[in-house]
């Protein structure tokens, strides 16, 4: 038995794995794709129902992940092979270049300064610029700078060559090139997460692409004190505060003609909330929001729900929203309440459509590479949903976070520490298995009684 | 026809004036439905008393054109039954005062049947002209 | 033993039956129902409005009639109950109303607890004692139990009895010997006061009551509201066709327990009915006795 771990993904679910995992005193290979880690939890400004902020309670674990003996961090990372099984599994990892020295860089930013390049900032949700030579966030781990070739000028060959000169302590290598590395590990926990459903069409929002209609990602970031507008709620086309929010459930979700069939399950408690925040920015601001069901199932959900109708006004109109478009500046709602049986109309400042989650568009891919199985959106599937509810078809690989489904941060924190244990019961029992033979090899007479045993 | 919401209905004058004459929070119904669901009067009604509640949350004033408002008998079914402690009846009751206060009068006792106004007891021609004139 | 005794307009005039029975069965029990010396209307419907106090000058002025005469002051008139124990339930949670009111009325009135006679029945005598003096027990009279709302409703400020499930009016002709008839209506509305402005709709909603009665067996419906009693026996009148022969009266509890106490037949005040309780209560004592 190899008792080392491998986890695909640095969300909250992949972290809190590696911590189980590495506080138990295991090795663990932590594998994250981004530039850093922490996941879409990074992103969020507060969460429900208790409205802590969330990179306050994220941080903390971040810098621990990032400072742990036990844990290898591998950001720009993907898995590429896996051959073997439980116990002896041979990963072989892609390392995208990062074309400044990790050991190096001190996050002066320095080269930030003379980048010429500007392109939208992802972590922000395309709300904001930076350059090509970025950090994601002020608080990413690891703190260190990277260089993103498509945006860059150029650098086979080198066409600008700006952010060297100004990088004092040389920690930037055009040269980097990306690397495979080939490592045995006993266990691995795929914790990909989730992104955002995309069709606009399917949506039947067709103005996704204005800027003041947005996703309820975006609007996290719009929320976040460390966002791009420093938590004030203004709209982007004219950066004017929206007086009038719409908000849409289902944005995608609960479709099964035209999208997806399922409940995103986290949308109705992250838009009262966003109702919460905005009111708390905005308080002379009105909130709308259109849904089919409100799901608040969860200690404190219902109470929280209630608190954003009874102290923050929110009216929550029964039912789907037939289209949105732009009308003298603003955006023209068209819904319906059945509860009175009227068709409605909004004209709102800002609309946010909380569109559905769907697994990370990887999950395919690396179900294919483990030999595990997912269902026809790309979620895995536990080998069984309600006894084992963590484990793979396949032993020795474990699942966890929202690449299993949709759920909040509390239900994926809980799942990855059960992957964890898993991962350490394996680990728990290989050791034993191993002590009981040694102690035979010693002492072939006491067979008998350590077989018993 | 679209019914417009906006701000300036949803926290308008008609439903500050309901939650002021009534006592009670609109937005505190979550429109379970319970009250309807006890009503022993909506058979008589054209709306239900819970999309009475629904109207004034959204501002719509034309629920004062419903007859509910008038045919609710005030017999406190509903709001020993919901769930969530709103005084339905005293939102009734805002309405009725709402349009008693704008002149309308719901009551003609000379259009009643002499014999029945004969023999009713006293308090209900009381009750009577409190609830239905101004 | 006296309590002071606000009648009310209704126990006055087309109830008058209810109010003599009343203080016919007091009287027997050793209770003196003393009128208030000065009373007037109590205004007939609790005002539900919270930005006019207009409306609750009547009962506070009626309340402070009573408070002159003691402590507690009961009634018989399940609507004057209900108007006046709310009032009291109100006033004395806002100190600054009752200051209001006080001014305006030109009085000190600072309290007084109103009781329905039924809970002097229960609270004070109690049904075993109740029991004790009954002459002529209602034995096989099938009586059903009809509460209405205004005796029950809001609980929090009337309390008199479970909102949903009372027993009240129950373990009362209990005592009297009757047969207890349960039937899901005995706590739906009739209608109150829509029987001025809907009197087909009251008629509806009470003639659903009577047929719950008439369902489970009853003979009888007992009530402590005089409009209950009207919305509930008015419809059943005879009509130039006479009677249907299918009839069910509806009587108050006073008028039970004066029969059952075996007091003068005057006091039971079983005249002035639209359809004849006699016959029910007697004929079937009648079978029993014989």
């Amino acid at each position: 038995m190899n008792y080392r771990a491998l986890i695909i993904g640095a969300g909250i679910s992949g972290m809190q794995a590696a911590l189980d995992i590495a506080n138990s005193g295991y090795e663990v290979l932590l594998v994250e794709k981004e530039p850093a880690i922490g996941g879409h939890m990074a992103q969020l400004s507060e969460t429900f129902p208790t409205l802590d902020c969330s990179q306050c309670i994220l941080t903390p674990r971040m810098v621990e992940v990032g400072q742990h003996p036990n844990i290898h961090l591998l950001t720009l990372s993907e898995v590429v092979d896996v051959q073997g099984e439980m116990g002896a599994f041979r990963v072989r990892i892609l390392r995208h270049p990062r074309y400044v020295i990790e050991e190096k860089c001190t996050a002066c930013g320095d080269c930030v300064a003379t980048c010429p390049v500007v392109v939208p900032n992802e972590f922000d949700r395309g709300l904001a610029a930076r350059r090509a030579i970025y950090i994601p966030s002020p608080q990413a781990v690891p703190a260190v700078y990277c260089l993103d070739p498509e945006a860059c000028l150029g650098l086979f060959p080198l066409a600008c060559g700006k952010c060297a000169d100004a990088c004092q302590i040389q920690a930037i290598d055009y040269d980097m090139r990306p690397e495979t590395i080939e490592v045995e590990v006993g266990a691995i926990v795929v914790a990909t997460g989730y992104e955002l459903y995309q069709d606009e069409a399917v949506m039947a929002y067709a103005y996704m692409s204005h800027p003041d209609v947005m996703d309820g990602l975006e609007f996290e970031r719009l929320l976040s004190a460390s966002g791009p507008t420093g938590g004030q709620v203004i709209r982007p086309s004219d950066r004017t505060v929206p007086r009038e929010v719409v908000f849409i459930q289902c944005g995608g979700s609960r479709n099964p003609e035209h999208g997806l069939p399922y409940c995103s399950k986290i949308c109705c408690m992250y838009t009262a909330k966003h109702a919460i925040l905005y009111k708390h920015r905005v308080p002379e601001g009105q909130v709308y929001v259109f849904y089919i069901d409100i799901r608040a199932g969860g200690k404190g959900y219902e109470e929280f729900v209630a608190r954003a109708i009874e102290e923050d006004d929110t009216v929550y109109i029964r039912g789907r929203v037939s289209r949105v478009f732009p009308k003298d500046g603003k955006l023209m709602v068209w819904g319906v309440d059945t509860l009175t049986n009227s068709k409605v109309e909004i004209t709102a400042d800002l609309v946010v459509v909380a569109a559905a989650i769907v697994p990370s568009p990887d999950s395919r891919r690396i179900a294919e590479l483990l030999g595990i199985d997912v269902d026809e959106f790309g979620f895995y599937t536990a080998a069984d949903a309600e006894m084992t509810p963590v484990e793979s078809g396949k032993p020795g690989v474990f699942l966890a976070g929202v690449g299993l489904g949709p759920q909040d941060i509390p239900e994926t924190v809980a799942q990855a520490s059960g992957a964890a244990a898993k991962v350490l019961s394996a680990f728990a029992a290989a050791k034993a298995e191993e002590r009981a033979r040694r102690a035979l090899e010693l002492e072939p007479e006491i067979q008998n009684e350590a077989v018993v045993q | 026809m679209r019914v417009q919401i906006s701000i300036d209905k949803v926290r308008g004058p008609f439903v500050r004036q309901v939650e002021e004459i009534s006592g009670q929070g609109l937005l505190d119904c979550n429109q379970c439905g319970k009250c309807s669901a006890g009503c022993p009067v909506v058979a008589a009604m054209d709306l239900l008393p819970s999309q009475v509640i629904r109207m004034a949350q959204l501002g719509m004033e034309e629920v004062l054109e419903s007859n509910t408002i008038w045919i609710c008998a005030s017999c406190l079914t509903c709001v020993t039954r919901c769930p969530k402690g709103v005084d339905l009846p005293r939102l009734m009751e805002a309405l009725r005062q709402i349009s008693l206060r704008q002149g309308v009068a719901e009551l003609d006792l000379g259009a009643l049947p002499p014999e029945l106004t004969k023999e009713v007891p006293q308090l209900a021609i009381v009750g009577g002209f409190r609830k239905y004139i101004k | 033993m006296g309590i002071p005794y606000y009648p009310g307009c209704t126990l006055s005039t087309k109830a008058q039956n209810y109010d003599r029975s009343g203080r016919a069965v007091a009287a027997a029990l050793g209770i003196e129902l003393e009128e208030l010396a000065e009373w007037q209307c109590c205004g007939a419907t609790f005002p539900l409005m919270v930005d006019d106090s207009m409306a609750l000058i009547a009962p506070t002025r009626v309340l402070y009639q009573a408070q002159q005469a003691g402590e507690r002051v009961v009634t018989l008139c399940a609507i004057c109950f209900h108007v006046l124990r709310r009032s009291q339930a109100l006033l004395e949670r806002d100190p600054d109303m009752l200051e209001r009111i006080n001014w305006f009325i030109e009085q000190e009135y600072s309290g007084v607890h109103v009781v329905h006679l039924l809970e002097v029945l229960r609270d004070d005598v109690g049904w075993d004692k109740l029991a004790e003096q009954v002459v002529r027990p209602l034995t096989g009279v099938k009586v059903a139990p009809y509460y209405g709302c205004l005796l029950l409703r809001p609980h929090d400020e009337i309390g008199l009895d479970d909102p949903e499930e009372p027993t009240i009016l129950h373990d009362l002709l209990r005592a009297l010997g009757a047969e207890v008839v349960d039937f899901p209506f005995s706590i739906e509305c009739c209608g109150s006061y829509l029987t001025v402005k809907e009197p087909q709709v009251s008629e509806t909603l009470s003639m659903d009551i009577v047929a719950s009665a008439r369902e489970h067996g009853a003979q009888l419906i007992a009530t402590a509201c005089p409009l209950c009693q009207f919305n509930l026996d008015y419809p059943q009148r005879e009509t130039e066709a006479g009677f249907t022969g299918n009839e069910m009266p509806v009587v108050y509890f006073t008028q039970l327990m004066a029969a059952a106490l075996g007091l003068p037949e005057e006091d039971w005040g079983l005249d002035s009915h639209y359809v004849n309780p006699a016959p029910a209560i007697e004929g079937q004592r009648a079978l029993a006795d014989s």
